[in-house]
This record gives structure tokens, sequence and C-alpha cells, in this order.
């Protein structure tokens, strides 16, 4: 049985990735997962230098999500490279940096210093983190800027790119678009929703950020239409984001045109979740009679041809 | 390293109208689980709630023979996750990550062991000094409530012979007013040269006066902070304490890897 998929030159052994931020440096989960099944370790986003994050509250669960405004807490990618590449190496994980900067130019000092690292497998940008401020989303809400980081990155290093993307605009396919046209290998969707959670007695925002990020299986339906209308108007490869709880939720993302997909809040309630998500899919090739996983991809019958999806880009 | 259990309700043991103690079968967690560490619990199936709560483990409890069976936490019922666990029925499952955290760093005679308790803050204090009154520490519990009925398992205390003192807002039991009263009139007391350690727990409130006492009479503390927690593992970097990073500059670490016991110098209230 074959689980392997290709991200552009990237050969991974299976589907089934890490979400970033949702896995620390993926060194911490050594301990209950043998990193080297996994496809690949997308780690938490990584600036220049290291960041502070928000202060607490920086979560709280709503119904089957919740929202977070971590800020990017993080060591800096000169401490990842020294602190945690080494560990990474070791237990063989196929390591994808989530790299996010302030500027186009540190986007690519970030993807230069990090072509050089061994073991790392690809970069993915961070332009759609909506908890803070300055960078990131300022690049991923707007299509002139999405196409000018994306293809700042591009000339800075031969590593497969892969933006990741926001949902919070009106037509994210116009989005994989020009990431696809500014030289991208793949597009990872979605990002969180702008969400906003509020302290009734209080009367106040529950975070400390006031608004936050909602991911979960709350928003997987959401997730899935994004992913599908993107898959239908690229043709680079697309990681699906969004609720994954289940072998099940991986294989819809796929169905909808998903090569691989990414999980989160999953794994922060059962970080035992992978191996049994890896048999999960096993267990549909046998039921199905397919031989790999390739096949289910983009496998969606719809029967009918969908409204074309023309409409102007807006962030919200 | 951590696992995961599905843990069946032994017992359910109610001790208020908001607080029960739930006996939970898990050998390999009990026979493991050091003072301080806690366990996250998936209080429902699915997705309602979605996350797991974390509880300090409360008693290990064992079998006639000695060998562990499983432990137990004191729940306070606040909200959806908390109130399923305390209207749980034995034979009722609930799957149990842990043992999870660092625990308590344990000190010998003649360093005497000085517990400070609020409120739910009691939990990780029956398995504490359970192994300082194996290691021959005199241990004193300065426990304190807003009234009498919400203190709980005092005799657990003084079974084993661990010097109590209780103390309620409203005067109902012992001292009337906040725990860190008495502990700040027994601190002034003590002889500078008679070693201490204070363990505290509790709300955040009183963590403050207990590592401000600490400071002041020089004594130092270990305090098991309590925080939002998403995965406790270290994933999400959402239950985040401020602390001193020892260069003069402050950061901040996760409770789940890094706590949730840190030294009361090294804490930043915010």
């Amino acid at each position: 049985m074959d689980l392997s998929v290709s991200i552009g030159a990237l050969e991974l052994r299976n589907p089934l990735m890490s979400a970033s931020g949702c896995f620390g440096y993926g060194v911490e989960y050594a301990d209950v997962v043998d990193l080297s099944t996994l496809g690949a370790v997308v780690v938490k986003g990584l600036f220049l230098n290291e960041r502070d994050g928000h202060r607490p509250p920086r979560i709280v669960e709503t119904p089957s999500g919740m929202l977070n405004a971590i800020g990017l807490q993080g060591i800096g990618v000169h401490r990842f490279i020294r602190e945690k590449m080494p560990e990474l190496r070791r237990l063989r994980a196929v390591v994808i940096v989530n790299i996010c900067g302030t500027t186009i130019a540190e986007y690519a000092e970030l993807a230069r210093m990090l072509s050089d690292v061994e073991g790392v497998a690809a970069l993915e940008l961070n332009i759609s983190c909506p908890n803070i401020k300055e960078g990131g989303i300022t690049f991923g809400c707007d299509l002139t800027n999405t196409h000018q980081v994306v293809s700042g990155v591009r000339r800075a290093t031969a590593l497969p790119v892969i933006p990741k993307l926001t949902p919070n605009v009106t037509d994210i396919a116009s989005f994989a678009r020009a990431a696809e046209d500014a030289g991208a290998d793949a597009v990872s969707l979605v990002n969180t929703f702008l969400a906003m959670a509020i302290d009734v007695e209080r009367r106040r925002p529950v975070l400390s950020n006031v608004t936050g990020g909602l991911s979960g299986p709350a928003i997987r339906p959401i997730a899935v239409r994004m992913v599908y209308e993107c898959a239908r108007h690229v043709r680079i490869p697309v990681i699906g984001i969004g609720g994954i709880a289940s072998a099940r939720d991986a294989l819809e993302f796929m169905i909808a045109g998903a090569t691989a997909v990414q999980v989160g809040t999953a794994n922060f309630v059962d970080p035992f979740i992978w191996p049994k998500l890896l048999s999960g899919l096993e267990e549909y090739l046998v039921r199905h009679r397919l031989e790999r996983i390739r096949d289910v991809i983009g496998s969606l019958e719809t029967g009918a041809e969908p409204h074309s999806h023309e409409s102007t880009p807006r962030c919200t | 390293m951590p696992i995961d259990v599905e843990a069946e309700v032994l017992w359910n043991r109610r001790l208020s109208p908001d607080y029960n103690v739930l006996a939970l079968a898990a050998p390999a967690i009990g026979a493991r689980v050091e003072p301080g560490q806690f366990v996250m619990v998936k209080t429902a199936r699915g997705q309602d709630p979605l996350l797991r709560r974390p509880f300090s483990v409360f008693e290990i409890l064992h079998a006639d023979d000695g060998t562990p069976t499983g432990f137990t936490i004191l729940n306070k019922r606040v909200g959806t996750g908390t109130a399923r666990l305390y209207v749980a029925m034995p034979g009722q499952t609930f799957s149990c990550l842990g043992p999870l955290g660092r625990p308590f760093t344990l000190v010998d005679p003649p360093v005497e062991a000085w517990m400070v308790a609020g409120g739910v803050g009691l939990a990780p204090f029956a398995t504490l000094a359970e192994r300082l009154r194996e290691r021959g520490c005199l241990v004193t519990l300065f426990y304190g409530a807003r009234q009498a009925h919400e203190l709980f398992a005092v005799d657990l205390f003084k079974n084993m012979a661990v010097r109590v003192v209780l103390a309620t807002e409203d005067g109902s039991c012992g001292v009337r007013g906040l725990v860190s009263e008495p502990l700040a009139d027994e601190l002034e007391r003590r002889e500078p040269d008679a070693p201490l350690m204070l363990y505290a727990c509790g709300p955040e409130a009183m963590l403050i006066a207990v590592s401000q006492l600490g400071a002041v009479h020089r004594r130092p503390s270990q305090l098991a902070m309590e925080r939002v927690m998403g995965c406790g593992m270290g994933g999400c970097f959402s239950c985040v304490v401020r602390v001193r990073d020892g260069e003069g500059g402050m950061r901040y670490v996760r409770s789940c890897i890094e706590g949730p016991v840190f030294r009361g110098e090294d804490v930043v209230w915010e």
C-alpha cells in the first residue's frame, strides 16, 4: 500500500503533517510519537528574532473549536537552528519551517539562512496570522503583496516554498493563483478564522488580544470548501488544513483536492492521534480497493459543473 | 513520557454542591506521578468540550498490597467540563493523559515544609505531604477558603501528622481572613536560621502574597501555577508564565513543560 505523496520535488512518506503552531518545535512530542512516521513536521512560526507573544489569556474554547491569540511567541531562527534542528535531524523528521517576517527582505533573509541548514525540507510562509499587526497577514490579504513576498522568497531559496493562506478574504482561490504565479511549489490552507469571544459577566473580551483565530472541527466545512475552490484553480499541490480530527476528515480534504493535510487542534486533544490517522487512511484504501493514496486526491465526483467563483478579493 | 489511559471512574465523592473527589483507575499513571505533576482529562467524548482540562493529582490510590491502582482529582464545578466530572458515575471512563509537568523539588530534614493552599489549590499537597513525611520532614499546611464548608480533607493531612492551620474569609473556621495572614505571622516568629521551604498553590493573589512574604523573610518558595492550558505538552504556547531569565530580562515560558511548579523568585506578576 502506498501512502506517499509529492509536494513539488518533495516526496513525503504519507500526507500527514503537523500544523504550524500546534506542535511546538516538534521535539516536544518526540516522547509520544515517532516523528519520522509523519509526512512532515511543520514547526512553529519563526521570525529572525525571538518574540515574546501576547499576554495571557491566549486561548479560549468555543463550540467544537478554540480561539487563539498567541502572538507568535518564538525563539527566533538562530536559536531554532542551534537548539532544535540537531534533535529533529536525529529523529529523522522531515522538517518544514514556517517563517514569518515584517518585510519581504526579512522573509528572504530567513529563506536564505534556512536553505543552508541540513534537514530543512521546505519552507511554509506565514502570510496569514490574524493575531499580530505587523507582517504576516498584511501580505496575505493583498494579491500584489502575496505575489511579491512569494517572489522574493522564491528568488532566495531552492527549497520548496509553500505560502500558508488566510481564509479571511473573499476569494481565496485568487490568492492561491497569485502564489502559483509567483513561483510557489504548493499552497497550504487555511490558517485560522478571525474571531472573538466575550465574557458577558465582565463585558470584556476573553483574550488579551481582543480577537483571535478560530480553529478546530467548527471550521472544517468552510476549510474543505476553500481547498476545493483552490485545487480547481491552481496546478500546484494544495495542502488542506482546518479541523481535521480523524482519517475520515483527512480524506474529505484529499477528495476535495488536497495532496496532503495538516493536523493542528486535534493534536492538542490527542497527541497519540498520528498512528490512528495513518491506520485509518490504510483501512480506507483497503476498503476501496485502492493501491495508492494519490488516487484519492481530487477524486470528488460532483455530478454537475459547479458555478465559477469570480469575485473581488477583499480582506475582512 | 506521558501515557493516555482510558480510566474508569472507581468512585465519586461529593464534598459540597461545587466540589467532588473523583477516583480514576489508571495504575500506570498512579505508579509514575510525582507531587506537583498534572493530568489532562478529556471530560467528554467528541467535541463538547473539545479540549482536555488540567488537574493536579490529589491522591494516589493503592491496592491492599500497595501497588498503585489509580489516582484521584479534586474537582471544582466551574464550567461545562468540570460539571461533567462532578456528576460522573462509576463505570464511566475518561481519557487521562499524564503524568505531565515538572514536579515539586522535595526537601530533607532539617528543612521544614510549609504548604500554603487556597481553595482547590489544596490538590497537589496530599501527595507532597506524604512524600515529605516519608523523608522525615516536619510539614505544616496553611489552608484557606471562603467559608468552613469549603475546607476539605483536613483529616487526611492530620492523619499524616501534618500540622494544619486553617483560615476562612468569613471566620467560620480557623483564623478570620486570608491564609497569607497566619503565614505572615508565623514567618515573623520563625527563627531566621531554622531552614524552611514554602510550597504554594491557589489563586494568583495568594501566590503573589506567598512569593512576596518569601522575599521579605528570605525564604525560598515553590509555586504551582494554574493557567488556561490547551495541550499540556508544550505544543500550543497558551499556558505561559512570565519569568525572569537570569540575565536581567523577562520572558514567557510554557507552564505545562517548564512548570507548573516555579520558584517564587522567578515569577513576574502581570
